[in-house]
């Protein structure tokens, strides 16, 4: 009877590791093969998500609370001058090769990132001035890094910089995250494996990450992908599309999930370039902002939401999106859906209503032309609402699908267009990522690119304001600057937001301890954490 | 076969004709967004259901045909005057005149002409009404198609000029003109239309696949191409059987065009 009791014991213990810990293997897939394993160049999605399940990293923002918690330092400190920080190292932890992880490390990976050679785009986040980069490393785990001038948010910036080993002869494939890749074939597939050496360990004290492995497929058709996750072929889509989000929902109860809206905005803007070879009159309507305001007002977006999005979207309140916790700009409001509101504050510009259309004060018809990525289906649905929003106040618009070569080429070089739909993804939190949108100096500053002097008073008051934000170490000081923008992006309207897309994730209901987030990746930003029941695990 | 060139034709003529009055026979404007009824099964009010912006899908079908069905063959007839012209004139003058026009529609038909729509239509005016949309990409499909169809013209009015009918007229003093015009251009005429029978169905594919592209017709005017585009994705088609019906027009316009081809075929 004892016997028998304690094997019944043995066998519950066994189960309840076995459902903790799961084993087995993760499948999923890439929409591309990445450009490049090393951490320094990443600058594709599929590279950008390899880093993230195999790189180690000083310190991570939490994708839940938005948080950031340290990683591989075990401490940090920012000087009172913005330019240096230093980080108190963990020790007793090797690469996936066994190589031991020193503070050299992190002074190579720095320099490695800073040196203009190398072209990183994770290393541009870290440039805000000419000069070289000192870096003091005291014993094995102790080491500042000095930048020559001050680099606002400079902490949260490591949260893309991947340690690499300056003395592995793997070389950057030798990683400190939770896994490494052991296979890969193009156009195919891509094998992740354990890491065994990753130094992260679980509140019972167990070696993380809990899974052995991770698939990867390489696959671009969508269909496809969600037809493989029906079928029990691969365990997640990170990011599904609304139509594809009902359909799993229906098929697989549980499997869906939406963490609220995302990042993500729709938006539209309007040609003001002084060089574009568009008419005279036609630029004189976009560059006002009554104009741009009461197109805003036209749109009903929560009809678009509500068709375009099957619900899955919200009406965009502005520049940054709620989603952004700390950063969102909360005395904002959505403005609400009013053509009758759009035609008086078209009538202070002298536009007249004749026969059901538009006229502006010297008698030429409101139209223009609203160019966007052909192929994207939401894009053009979103473009054929608004047209019969805006027939609505008298204006004609035309819609031209263009493919997407055709359309960079015409908004960033010709300037030949009037209006642009397009969508954006944002990865990072903050103002940082908007300065080489919303400088009027930037090339991405789309209404009106490079300007050598902001053609306008509010852009030289949204240049103050975002240098004297990059410029401050006070995130509270930086946050009423940041706010000011937010508040004269709202009111001048050079882009119209339209609607936020929710984070909308297909997860199997065989996995463990996933928490969807409204940061990309949605799902696995806790890879090291996620585990398969044990069913499954031993399927 | 005659039966079944019978059918065809009544096939073709039944579909022609419902396009033709589609104004009438539309039950809402194409365009009109039923936004509390997006995505509806068919109702009495919408015999096909609506799309997903609420648009009635029967009239959207009964307009898109007509857009495809009359510029289709609009864009033939100009392929095949183009192929005529550039063709015949190759073929009767040889030479030179010959190996440039050949080289030239060599060229054309080594080019992938998807992307040379595609570029073409890039360089095209942005700011365009969509009815002008659709008849620039009529216009183009149809600049662009002459080529196959000159080789097989220039071939027969090459034959033609050697042929004795030819030389005797030549012999009693017949100007070029007038034997190119009165003496072999009808007998051009068969190896025309068999050009012109084969561009429809082609033509009327190509406006598919750019609307499959979302870069045919643009919205809100509906074309064949932009009602298939629709069934694109899982969710499109699955449970809601009706929205196959631009698929199976497509399929049985193309079909009846092969067929009638084939008789016209036979008959030259």
């Amino acid at each position: 009877m004892r016997l028998r009791a304690a094997i019944l014991f043995a066998l519950l213990l066994w189960t309840k590791v076995a459902v903790a810990q799961g084993g087995g293997q993760l499948r999923f897939c890439l929409r591309s093969d990445p450009k490049t394993f090393d951490p320094a160049l990443v600058d594709d999605d599929a590279s950008e998500r390899i880093r993230y399940m195999t790189g180690g990293f000083l310190l991570r923002v939490n994708r839940l609370t938005q948080d950031l918690e340290p990683a591989l330092a075990t401490s940090w400190k920012l000087s009172k001058d913005g330019r240096t920080i230093s980080f108190q190292l963990r020790e007793g932890i090797y690469f996936s090769d066994g190589t031991p992880f020193t503070a050299a490390d992190v002074a190579y990976t720095m320099q490695r990132l800073m040196d203009p050679a190398m072209h990183s785009p994770t290393g541009d986040a870290f440039r805000s001035g000419d000069g070289k980069l000192l870096t003091q490393t005291i014993g094995t785990s102790k080491i500042s890094i000095t930048f020559p001038v001050p680099v606002a948010s400079l902490d949260s910036k490591f949260d893309q910089v991947a340690i690499v080993s300056a003395k592995s002869p793997k070389k950057e494939m030798a990683v400190l995250g939770p896994f490494y890749v052991a296979d890969y074939k193009a156009g195919a597939y891509l094998q992740l494996n354990r890491n065994p050496n990753y130094w992260k360990r679980d509140e019972q004290g167990r070696s993380l990450p809990y899974l052995d492995s991770i698939r990867l497929d390489i696959q671009q058709n969508r269909d496809a992908e969600m037809l493989r996750f029906l079928r029990g072929e691969i365990d997640l889509i990170d990011t599904v599309d609304a139509e594809y989000f009902n359909r799993a929902q229906t098929e697989q109860a549980g499997s869906a999930h939406d963490a609220g809206v995302s990042l993500d905005p729709e938006q539209l803007w309007f040609n003001q370039t002084a060089k574009s070879p568009i008419p005279d009159y036609k630029r004189t309507w976009f560059r006002s902002t009554n104009f741009r305001v009461a197109i805003w007002q036209a749109l009903n977006r929560d009809d678009m939401a509500r068709l375009v999005f099957r619900g899955r979207a919200h009406a965009a309140v502005g520049m940054l999106s709620p989603a952004d916790k700390f950063w969102f700009n909360a005395s904002l409001r959505t403005r609400p859906y009013d053509p009758q509101g759009a035609l008086k504050l078209l009538a202070k510009d002298g536009f007249q209503q004749r026969n059901g259309q538009l006229f502006d004060h010297d008698g030429h018809l409101v139209e223009f032309s609203l160019a966007t990525a052909a192929g994207s289906k939401a894009r053009e649905r979103m473009a054929a609402m608004m047209q019969e929003d805006l027939s609505k106040i008298g204006i004609k618009l035309n819609i031209v699908a263009l493919d997407f070569p055709s359309l960079i080429e015409r908004i960033t070089r010709t300037f030949d267009y009037e209006a642009c739909l397009l969508g954006l993804t944002n990865m990072t939190l903050g103002p940082d990522a908007q300065m080489n949108v919303w400088l009027s100096s930037a090339d991405n500053h789309q209404w009106n690119p490079s300007q050598k002097q902001p053609e306008t008073a509010w852009e030289a008051e949204i240049d103050r304001l975002m240098k004297a934000q990059a410029s401050n170490l006070d995130a509270k000081k930086r946050k009423v600057a940041f706010d000011r923008v937010q508040q004269i992006a709202w009111e001048q309207a050079p882009f119209i937001y339209l609607v936020n897309r929710d984070a909308l994730s297909a997860v199997s209901t065989k996995l463990r301890n996933v928490q969807p987030a409204v940061i990309q990746p949605y799902v696995y930003w806790n890879i090291d954490q996620i585990s398969r029941t044990a069913e499954s695990a031993a399927k | 076969m005659k039966w079944l060139r019978n059918i065809s034709i009544a096939m073709l003529g039944t579909v022609f004709l419902a396009s033709l009055f589609a104004g009438t026979l539309a039950p809402a404007p194409y365009a009109k967004q039923f936004r509390d009824e997006p995505d509806a099964p068919p109702t009495r009010q919408h015999w096909l259901g609506t799309d997903d912006l609420g648009r009635d899908r029967y009239s959207r079908v009964l307009h898109g045909t007509r857009i495809s069905l009359l510029l289709a063959p609009a864009a033939a007839f100009l392929a095949a005057l183009l192929a005529g012209a550039l063709g015949g004139l190759a073929g009767y003058l040889g030479g030179w005149t010959e190996r440039c026009l050949m080289a030239t529609a060599d060229l054309v038909l080594s080019l992938p002409w998807l992307f040379l729509l595609l570029a073409v239509r890039a360089l095209m005016p942005l700011n365009v009404a969509p009815m002008e949309s659709v008849m620039i990409t009529f216009l183009i499909l149809g600049c662009l198609g002459w080529a196959a169809g000159a080789r097989v013209v220039c071939a027969g009015a090459s034959a033609m000029r050697d042929s004795d009918f030819a030389l005797q007229a030549q012999a009693l003093g017949c100007s070029q003109v007038r034997l190119l015009w009165r003496h072999m251009a009808p007998n051009l005429r068969p190896l025309l239309l068999a050009q012109f029978w084969i561009s429809v169905p082609v033509f009327i594919l190509a406006e598919a696949n750019l609307g499959i592209l979302g870069l045919g017709v643009s919205e809100p005017l509906p074309s064949w191409g932009s009602l298939l585009r629709e069934m694109e994705g899982l969710t499109a088609v699955s449970g809601k059987p009706w929205v196959l019906v631009p698929l199976l027009l497509l399929m049985v316009s193309v079909t009846a065009f092969q067929v009638l081809l084939t008789e016209q075929e036979t008959l030259a």
